[in-house]
Order: C-alpha cells, then structure tokens, then sequence
C-alpha cells in the first residue's frame, strides 16, 4: 500500500534487570496511514510506551535491548538508521509530545529558546525567522500574547499551558506523524477536553498522523479512527473504533471496558473487575500472557499463544476462544 | 439543612482553611491561600457523599480539616453531636477512631520498613484497643476482610502491587471500626483493571458494616458510581450539590455543565452526539480568587452581577444546592 506511513513489523525489545531479563515488547506489529489517529491502549507496563520509544530508538541501550524487528518509515528502517539520521527523523518528522509536562520541558531555558531550538536545528532557520515562527506556533495552540509569552521560563506556565508548549514544540517541524504518549494523564478532566480537542483541530488542518498512546478508553473513543490494545508487551486486540466498542471481543478488552463506570450509568450495579494483576514479564511467554487473569480460559491457553486472527473486517483478535459463545475460535 | 428525618452523621457548616502566606526577613504575613472558603454540607449515615473537583480547588483540605489534620480557620464541624473543632486532646483522640482516611498513593502512605501486620495493627495498639496475640488475631482478620492472603501479614509494603497495597490501607482504615471513612482519591494512582476491584471492596465493606464515606475524587464516572449524592467543588467553594442523578441528568450551575462534558465517555457514537462545552483558561489562584462569583472568570454566561456580590448557596430544588445568580 502507498499510502503507508509507518509499518512496524515484529518488534521485540528487552530490558536486562537485575532480577532478569524482562521481556517488555514480545513481537508488535501494527501500520498507521497517512492522516489516520491510532490509539494504543493499554495499562501501565503492558509495553505501550516501549513500543513507540524503541521505534524511534530512545529506549537506553543498555539495559535495553531491541531484539528483532523493523520500524518502516516511508520504506526506510528506522532501526538501521544511523545515530545521525535517526535524529533527523526524530522532531523533525516525527514529533513526539510526553505525559509530564513539566519533566519533559527544560526549567532553566525559556519557553522561546526551546521553541526555537528545532527550528533551527531542523529547519535551518535563522535566529530571527526562528523566533517570528515560535510566536506563530505559540498563539496556534492558543496561548495569548504569545510573543511576549515567549520570554517567560516554564514554571510560570500552568500545566495545561505547558502541554500546549509541548504540542507547539512537536508540531514546529510540520512532522508526518505526532506520537502522544499519555499527554492528558496529569491535566485535570477541563484542560484535558482543551488539549484533545487542540489536538483534533491540528489534525484537520495540518492532516498529520497521530499515535495516541493512553490508559484511557474515554478519551481514545472521541479520538481515534482504530485502536489497537496491548497487553503483557503483545497486542491482543485491533480493530477500527466504533466496531471495538460495540463489539469487544478479546477478554481483556471486555474487561477493561466492563470495569469503567460510566458517566451516562443508568442504574448502579457492582463493576465487573479483572482478578489479579499484570504480569512482569521474566519470560518470553509462550502462552496467553492474559490465561491467569482470564475467565475463559482453556488448556489450549496456557500452552500456546494465540495469534492476531481477523473476526469481522478491520477487526482481529488474538485469542483462542470465541467469547460470544464460550467455545474454542475454529 | 433540609432532610431533617435523615440521619446526619456529620454536619459541616461554614468551614474556612486559609494558610496564611509569609514573605520577607520577619516573615509577616501578606496574605492566605484560601484553600476552604467557607462550605456547608451534611454527610448521612450509611451514605456516600462524593466530593469532586480540580486539582487545587480544595477537596482533599476539606478531608483533612473535617478529619483535624489542620486547625479550621473558622467554621463548625459537627460529629455524633460534638462539635470537633472545639474539642482537645484525649476527647479529640477518642474521637479519631472513629474517623479514618484512606489516602490516594498507596506507594507513599504505608511506611517500607514496617511489615503489613505492624501496619494495620499500629491503630489498635496506639488506641490501647487490642494487645499481643489479639493484635495478630484481629489483622489476619482484617487483612482477610479486604481480599489479602493473612499469610502475607509478615511482608512488607514493596512486596506488594499497587491494588493490593491499597487494600492494606483500606485494612488499616477498618481496624478500629470506624463509622466515618475519607477516601481521598484511593482509586486514581491503580490501574484501570484494579480500580474496579478496590471500589467493589469499598462497596462491599460499606453494606457489611454500614460505613459511611466521603469520598473525594477528580474522576466523575467513578463517583457517580459509587456515591449516593454528589458535591462539585471549584477554587474553594462548593458550587453544587445533590442527588447523584439529578446532578448528572440535570446539572444547574455552568461549572458542574461544564465539568460533565469534559468526561470522556468510552463510546465513539455516544461521543460524537454529545455537545462539549470547553472551558476556556486556567482555575485562577486561591490565594487570589476573584471577586464575587469564584467561577466567573470562566463562565460561559457571566454577568456583571457574578463580579458584585457573592453567590449564596441556596436550596433550588428539594435536596439540590447551587450557588449561582443566574439558577433560578
């Protein structure tokens, strides 16, 4: 396919610990075209995050490792590239925004000096042009006087207003693709509506590709075209967005879906909860990561790992079980 | 208030909490944070009252004040008939037992070096409640209460994940058999897959002993769930009040429309039908809020009224509160 941005084949990454080798991403594979949103949802050490730092190498090596894979971007392998090149990739086409925007800016530098930076870096721009386009890419995200707001340092921002830098930063260098990993997840439930809603509104008109990395299945379903859900460093289930909410199919998926309480809850009954905890991974599973926790589970699952297997259009499932009727997936 | 056959187990009424700022070499003071700017409320036996709001508006001060962590500026907190902020020492210290908390990071609030049974056994010693082997006997009991294996009850907190050490915080909290829990965000540092699993424990405990909980959160889906009646706070003061579903089909005040709009709802055709309203601007500084209504700065449909006078917080409805110029 043409149209292709991004397609991550078999990615494996993992960590030496001093209690093991945790065996963090276990074979990802997923595609993202050009002006599609793809929502990765999963809990916290399922992998999400890894995925997307070993793809544009920041994963630091050691302890890490990238075991095996290929990450192509416009047919080019992102993790053969050179140090060199893979820097101009990375903030130039592909922008990245972090969940902490407080950590990720640097507190001793003002909001102009980091704003300039990539441009000049990337871009080539002078000192001058540089500074006219940080005030543009300042009031875009829609922080007023934005020229003057410019010599102010990061802890006179508000949080909201520091991820909104982060969004300009990231956008500055017109990048292809926008990975976001978990930028509403310290906001408070308001800033978090002006940042998702900031973001679908540069989505249209710039027409970028958006990786949305989050724990959140609310905030993934007024954003996302598809989504994909990770669990135990595998993805579990994929699927276009409208038909993964009105038809879950994987357990975990259901679960976590069962298990939010909703704001539009007609009657109060007790949430459906998933027993147990993740798992850390010391061993490449060779099962269902998801067997221990699951309620369907048969002998087959604690012996094989199932494989992503289409069950409707642009919907696949990797699981050996049909959990509409409970039986064995022929 | 109104209600008056219902049986109030804890009555708040005008409670401030400013902290006072200091500033120069003699350190005098040259303003106050006003965190808690004066709010009523009743508490119910056997009820949930949720308290929400943004970070910053004041819930967890308003915990802590009702619990005398921190000397109310002004303001009366009435507890089974004694008005706690009157009271001293071994009164106030009798009274805590039955008052506990269960704090939002499970990581921070059980100490690493002391194992799981000195833990949840440390209120009935310090209460002269239990001694010895009665102490062991009654934390294995507790700790098989809230769903943990009582052979653990020799680890320490870092053996544990995060659900589960919220369930030592939860066992803690049960030891001297309170009737009154805060449970300030004890949800949002979990996953989403072990938050269902805690909130179905606090339920669980909440029928089994008839508790009675104030709990505080941001999340408003989970508060919805398990709250009886709902308060909305913003920058210090409480801007609504009511039943859980009347706030939600019908919220009055423009902050608590607003509030409910931003909340996520994990269904992408519900999503899309739903009309947000998004709030423009930052929560303006409590220790320099603005005049008249708190809100107005942000408000959709302020007027000049809102900047004059203060907004009282009157009954619009049988059981629901607001405080707005404009609710009529």
């Amino acid at each position: 396919m043409p149209d292709l941005l991004l397609d991550v084949q078999g990615l494996e990454t993992t960590f030496k610990t001093p209690d093991g080798v945790v065996h963090a991403v276990n074979g990802v594979s997923f595609t993202l075209k050009e002006g599609e949103t793809l929502g990765v949802v999963g809990e916290s050490g399922c992998g999400k995050s890894v995925t997307m730092h070993s793809m544009l190498r920041l994963i630091p090596t050691p302890p890490g490792k990238i075991v095996a894979g290929k990450a192509l971007f416009f047919g080019q392998d992102l993790l053969q590239m050179t140090t060199e090149e893979i820097r101009h990739v990375r903030g130039g086409q592909i922008g990245m925004i972090f969940q902490d925007p407080m950590t990720s800016l640097n507190p001793v530098l003002t909001i102009g000096k980091q704003l300039e930076e990539p441009l000049m870096l990337h871009v080539g721009m002078s000192k001058k042009q540089a500074q006219e386009r940080a005030a543009e890419l300042l009031s875009m995200v829609g922080i007023p006087n934005a020229s003057e707001r410019l010599k102010d340092y990061p802890h006179q921002y508000s949080g909201g207003m520091r991820q909104r830098v982060m969004i300009a930063m990231a956008l500055s260098c017109s990048p292809q693709i926008l990975i976001a990993d978990e930028p509403t997840t310290a906001l408070d439930v308001t800033i978090q509506a002006q940042i998702t809603d900031l973001v679908k509104r540069l989505r249209d008109e710039i027409g970028m590709s958006i990786i949305w990395i989050t724990h959140d299945l609310g905030v993934v379903a007024g954003l996302a075209h598809r989504v994909v859900v990770m669990y135990g460093g595998f993805i579990i289930e994929e699927s276009e967005v409208k038909e993964l909410y009105a038809n879950p199919t994987h357990p975990y998926t259901i679960g976590l879906l069962g298990s939010l309480p909703r704001v539009d809850e007609k009657e109060r009954t007790r949430l459906f909860s998933i027993e147990g905890a993740p798992p850390v991974l010391y061993n490449k599973p060779t099962a269902c990561p998801f067997a221990p926790r699951c309620k369907w589970a048969m002998e087959r699952c604690w012996n094989e790992n199932p494989l992503l297997e289409p069950v409707a259009p642009e919907h696949r499932v990797a699981c050996w079980v049909d959990t509409k009727t409970g039986r064995p997936r022929s | 208030m109104s209600n008056n056959n219902a049986d109030v187990l804890l009555k708040v009424e005008d409670l401030k909490m400013h902290f006072p700022i200091y500033r120069g070499v003699f350190q005098r003071q040259v303003g106050a944070v006003r965190a808690v700017d004066g709010i009523s409320f009743d508490v119910h036996r056997g009820e949930t009252l949720g308290l929400v709001g943004e970070s910053g508006c004041g819930k967890s001060t308003t915990g802590r004040t009702i619990l005398q962590l921190y000397k109310p500026t002004e303001g009366q907190i009435h507890f089974e008939g004694a008005d706690l902020v009157t009271l001293h020492g071994e009164e106030m210290r009798r009274m805590r037992r039955k008052m506990q908390m269960i704090f939002q990071d499970p990581y921070a609030s059980l100490n690493p070096r002391m194992t799981v049974e000195q833990i949840v056994g440390e209120p009935l010693m310090v209460h002269n409640v239990a001694t010895g082997k009665e102490i062991e006997e009654r934390v294995k009991h507790l700790l098989e209460l809230v769903g943990l294996n009582p052979a653990f009850s020799t680890r320490y907190p870092h053996e544990f994940s995060g659900g589960q050490r919220q369930r030592v915080g939860v066992a803690r909290a049960l030891a001297l058999q309170p009737s009154f829990i805060i449970c300030d965000e004890p949800i949002s540092a979990l996953d989403v897959s072990i938050q269902a699993q805690v909130v179905n424990l606090l339920e669980e405990l909440q029928e089994q002993f008839n508790l009675t909980y104030l709990f505080i959160a941001h999340d408003l889906s989970m508060v919805r769930h398990i709250s009886k009646r709902v308060a909305v706070m913003y920058l210090g003061v409480i801007v609504e009040l009511t039943d859980r579903d009347e706030l939600y089909s019908s919220p009055l005040h423009p902050y608590t429309q607003a509030l409910l709009s931003a909340v996520p709802i994990p269904d992408p055709l519900l999503d899309a039908q739903r009309k947000r309203t998004i709030l423009e601007g930052d929560v303006p500084s409590p220790a320099n809020p603005p005049s008249g209504c708190r809100f107005r700065t942000r408000c959709p449909i302020a007027q000049s009224l809102c900047a004059e006078s203060r907004p009282e917080f009157r009954e619009v409805k049988p059981g629901h509160f607001v405080a707005c110029h404009l609710v009529k």
